[in-house]
């Protein structure tokens, strides 16, 4: 079939695991809004979901650090975390190796992508999942951008892997639904969590929902760091689903800095052209 | 090489429930498959969160670490800032990529 889906939205941890420590109005509007992506994603009635994320070394680490990689598996495991730190019992997620294989192959006649037959989701699959698929019934391939542990894959070829990902999802016989899943500016972790530049995040979602590559690939890693601290490296999920929604616009539901969670939480949709 | 093997040493104890059992038994005998410094040694024995986030561990291994050793978010966030009033700046690592030490 194709591409039939295509959205974003935030992932920290704090989301469901410091839920009740965040103003109650904005938290429910937040949540709504996430229910709102749900919706649309059900709607588009997929058979798989992409998960483009930014994992946090629960996988992969500096010994043998793949620039991009995809789950391969039949079935995924997760939260790693703690259940009652992120407050989600872990559980089986259903893949589905045979479309996983078929889309590396793909994606592989233009990108050098790894893949993975073991895989343990950290919150940043976990968070997602939680509220748009809070049945875990929807086979899920997971995809992992190094967002972590520089050197990181340039923004260029964060939108190029978007485009060769949307050329292969395009070639299945399934409908498969895509979500980019990361952080715009801050500092989770550290001494600076909390803080948020929301001018930052405003230019950079600007860009996103109107879907403007050069804006969106002209961020050095330095700029990045200075203006959105080492969380924003993350902005290669963003890209990567530019990348696979090129020339579509999107709709931006929800953003608003909350601080408690450490990030600007945002929900938002791609049209599927 | 040292940060790498704190960080090594800290990332499988958050992943493999195989070294978290170990790090509760044999202890001693597990730190000793690390190149770590005296210095690394006596962070890790004390659990100094705020420490090993001036050594330059990365704040996303850091925090589960700081989870496991039964700090609440508080209580981490915390220790990170006591930790640089202690021993000064961030010596190494991610939050040191910038040029002017700004991060």
């Amino acid at each position: 079939m194709s591409l039939v889906f295509a959205g974003a939205c935030s992932h920290a941890p704090g989301i469901t695991g410091r839920s009740e420590r965040a103003d109650p109005k904005l938290r429910e509007e937040f949540y709504r809004n996430l229910d709102r992506i749900r919706e649309r994603l059900e709607a588009a009635r997929p058979d798989a979901l992409i998960v483009v994320a930014a994992e946090h070394f629960a996988n992969f680490f500096m010994d043998n650090m793949p620039a991009y990689c995809m789950g391969m598996a039949d079935e995924y495991e997760g939260p790693i975390e703690d259940e009652e730190w992120l407050a989600i019992k872990r559980r089986k997620i259903p893949g589905n190796p045979d479309l996983s294989r078929r889309i590396i192959c793909d994606v592989m006649q233009k990108i050098d992508l790894a893949y993975a037959e073991e895989w343990k989701f950290d919150h940043g699959i976990m968070v997602p999942l939680h509220f748009l698929t809070p049945r875990y019934d929807l086979p899920v391939i997971p995809v992992n951008i190094n967002c972590q542990g520089p050197p990181l894959s340039p923004l260029h070829r964060a939108y190029e892997f978007g485009r060769t990902l949307r050329v292969a999802c395009d070639a299945q016989p399934e409908r498969i639904a895509l979500l980019g899943t990361g952080g715009m500016s801050h500092w989770p972790c550290t001494p600076d969590s909390g803080a948020i530049n929301e001018s930052w995040d405003s230019t950079f979602l600007d860009h996103f929902i109107n879907n403007r590559k050069d804006d969106l690939i002209s961020y050095t890693d330095e700029e990045v760091l200075r203006e959105g601290g080492q969380g924003a490296f993350e902005i290669r999920t963003f890209v990567t689903v530019a990348g696979a929604t090129e020339g579509s616009t999107g709709e931006l539901l929800f953003y608003a800095p909350i601080p408690v969670y450490a990030v600007g939480c945002y929900a938002a949709t791609m049209a599927v052209e | 090489m040292s940060l790498y093997c704190v960080q090594k040493l800290l990332y499988q104890l958050n992943r493999d429930p195989y070294i978290r059992r170990r790090y509760h038994e044999s202890f001693e005998s597990l730190l000793k498959e690390y190149e770590l410094t005296e210095e690394e040694l006596g962070a890790i024995r004390e659990g100094d969160i705020g420490l090993l986030y001036v050594m330059g561990v990365n704040g996303q291994i850091l925090m589960h670490y700081s989870a496991l050793i039964g700090q609440e978010w508080d209580e981490y966030i915390h220790a990170m800032k006591e930790g640089v009033k202690s021993h000064g700046p961030v010596r190494a690592g991610i939050y040191r990529l910038l040029k002017d030490g700004e991060s």
